[in-house]
């Protein structure tokens, strides 16, 4: 035992309401470090899939057939307006009768849609209908003229959206974009009920099994995600701050 | 696809009996008119009257009723227009500049060149950089819209459409958005042009700068073309009251 673990053994001996037990045995320390993984790969892909659904949402919108319009519209209501806990059970439990599933080993190796593979997806959509919105409010934003002035240097409707309006709505979007992504990666801890082992499955298992170490594993959760959201919003106010366009909109 | 077999000695732009409305407003009411190539022609008239609906139909930015519209040769108002073949011949300038915010001034004129027509960027930049020269903006290549004057930023406009190596340029009431002291030098960069044998076609209300570069004034009034003729006798000899009354309240 190392002096770092030792501290945290001995600590436990002094106050047992303070079990940091994955600070001091091997077992436990690999669950919350292989919790903490999940967690973070979730929330990377969750976020860049969310960010992408958004994209191609709001491209979508623009569209002049209302038919896809509408789809859009329904998939944004749908999510919008049920709660995201129920969207993974839905996704888990319903859905995912209709695949075939045989009992996954490795989360990787799994060749159907796994209770991962379903955590991303309905995490993703959740995120993806509010960034269809927000990126909606940033392309509302880019004044028609500009645009304008791309089509008549011959550019067609991708090419604006991609070199003029998405670059300029894109900055507009980013503080409603960091809200919602913030919310996302929270939201991550829901895969709990479809037993994704991300951070709180494993912590909660922790506690199931020594329920001593209870306060300790809440503690620990908090400072985690402290940790993890600030890294997030240090780094879109980073982005932020270098996409700034000098002399525009302030 | 309409047939083109278009000479220089035609006109590089015929308008014939355009009609446009927007639901039930009729703004243009059967416009006719002609240009020839390194002609330069301003079309002045009261608000309203279908100035700016009138040149965004050349390049095809509002669509047309009845009527035609041929940019050498070819109709603009086929269904099957090649709008990018159309876009590279005529360039357009606005009032309000339109530049890309989130561009500098030297990616500004690049970005067409660079993305529609895939010209290779190192060409496109040095060409880039001359048009920056011939605009007078030299020191600026590096300056977001938001760092320029407004006289800088439609200089910069201006170029960013030369960047085309368009046949035809539209400038719609570009020195309107302008301080008196900046107007000059968008104008200068106006002459030029017109100098070194540019088609153009501008809307305005700088009467002094219109009798001095045109060599054809039309003067419109709800929808329709009242009078035309060059400037030696357009303002002097005025013969419809409407045309009158205008210039007696710009002049
Ligand atoms: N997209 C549009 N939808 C509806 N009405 C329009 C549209 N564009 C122009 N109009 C109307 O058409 C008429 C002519 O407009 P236009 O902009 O061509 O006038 P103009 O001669 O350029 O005037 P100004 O000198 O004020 O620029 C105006 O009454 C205007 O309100
Ligand atoms: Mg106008």
């Amino acid at each position: 035992m190392n002096s770092f673990q030792q501290f945290f053994f001995d600590l436990n001996e002094k106050y047992p309401k303070w079990n940091f037990i994955f600070f001091y045995d091997p077992t436990q320390t690999d669950r919350v470090l292989s919790g903490l993984w999940m967690t973070i790969q979730l929330a990377v892909v969750c976020v860049i899939l969310s960010v992408v659904i958004g994209l191609i949402g709001a491209w979508l919108q623009g569209s002049h057939s209302r038919f896809l319009r509408s789809i859009v519209q329904g998939y944004i209501q749908f999510f919008r307006n049920t709660p995201p806990l129920i969207q993974l059970l839905f996704f888990y439990f319903a859905l995912g009768q209709f695949t075939p599933t045989y009992s996954p080993d490795g989360w990787l190796e799994v060749p159907i849609i796994s209770n991962v593979g379903w955590a991303i997806i309905s995490l993703s959509f959740f995120a993806g209908a509010f960034n269809v919105e927000i990126f909606r409010a940033g392309i509302e934003a880019v004044p028609e003229s500009t645009q304008e002035a791309a089509e008549a240097l011959g550019m067609n409707r991708l090419q604006i959206y991609l070199y003029v309006v998405l670059p300029l709505a894109f900055r507009v979007s980013l503080p409603a974009l960091n809200n919602n992504l913030v919310n996302l990666v929270k939201t991550t801890t829901q895969a709990l009920a479809i037993a994704v082992p991300e951070l709180l499955y494993q912590m909660v298992s922790i506690y199931n099994d020594y329920s001593t170490a209870q306060n300790a594993s809440m503690t620990v959760l908090f400072v985690v995600y402290i940790i993890l959201v600030g890294i997030l919003v240090i780094a879109m106010n980073r982005w932020e701050k270098a996409n700034r366009i000098p002399g525009y909109g302030n | 696809m309409s047939i083109h077999n278009w000479e220089a000695s035609q006109p590089i732009i015929s308008i014939n009996d355009v009609h446009k409305s927007f639901g039930a407003l009729e703004v243009l009411k059967g416009v006719s008119l002609d240009v020839m190539k390194g002609e330069v022609i301003c079309v002045i008239g009261p608000s309203g009257s279908g100035k700016s609906t009138l040149i965004r139909c050349i390049n095809a930015l509002n669509d047309i009723d009845s009527g035609s519209i041929k940019v050498e040769g070819r109709e603009v108002n086929d269904p099957d227009l090649d709008k990018l073949a159309l876009r590279k011949k005529v360039g357009m300038v606005f009032q309000q500049y339109n530049l890309f915010p989130h561009k500098t001034a030297l990616e500004n004129i690049m970005m067409a060149p660079v993305k529609v027509l895939k010209q290779p960027k190192d060409e496109v930049e040095k060409r880039a950089r001359t048009l920056i020269k011939r605009v007078n903006l030299e020191g600026k290549e590096d300056g977001y819209p938001g760092e320029l004057s407004g006289g800088q930023q439609q200089r910069v406009a201006i170029a960013r459409s030369l960047a085309m190596n368009p046949d035809v340029m539209l400038f719609d009431e570009v020195t309107a958005a302008l301080d008196p002291e900046t107007v000059k030098e968008v104008l200068v960069a106006i002459k030029n042009l017109a100098q070194d044998g540019m088609t153009c076609i501008l809307v305005t209300h700088e009467m002094g700068f219109a009798r001095e570069i045109a060599d054809h004034i039309y003067f419109t009034d709800r929808g329709v073309i009242v009078e035309h003729g060059p400037p030696s006798s357009f303002f002097t000899d005025a013969k419809d009251p409407r045309t009158k009354e205008f210039l007696s309240q710009i002049l």
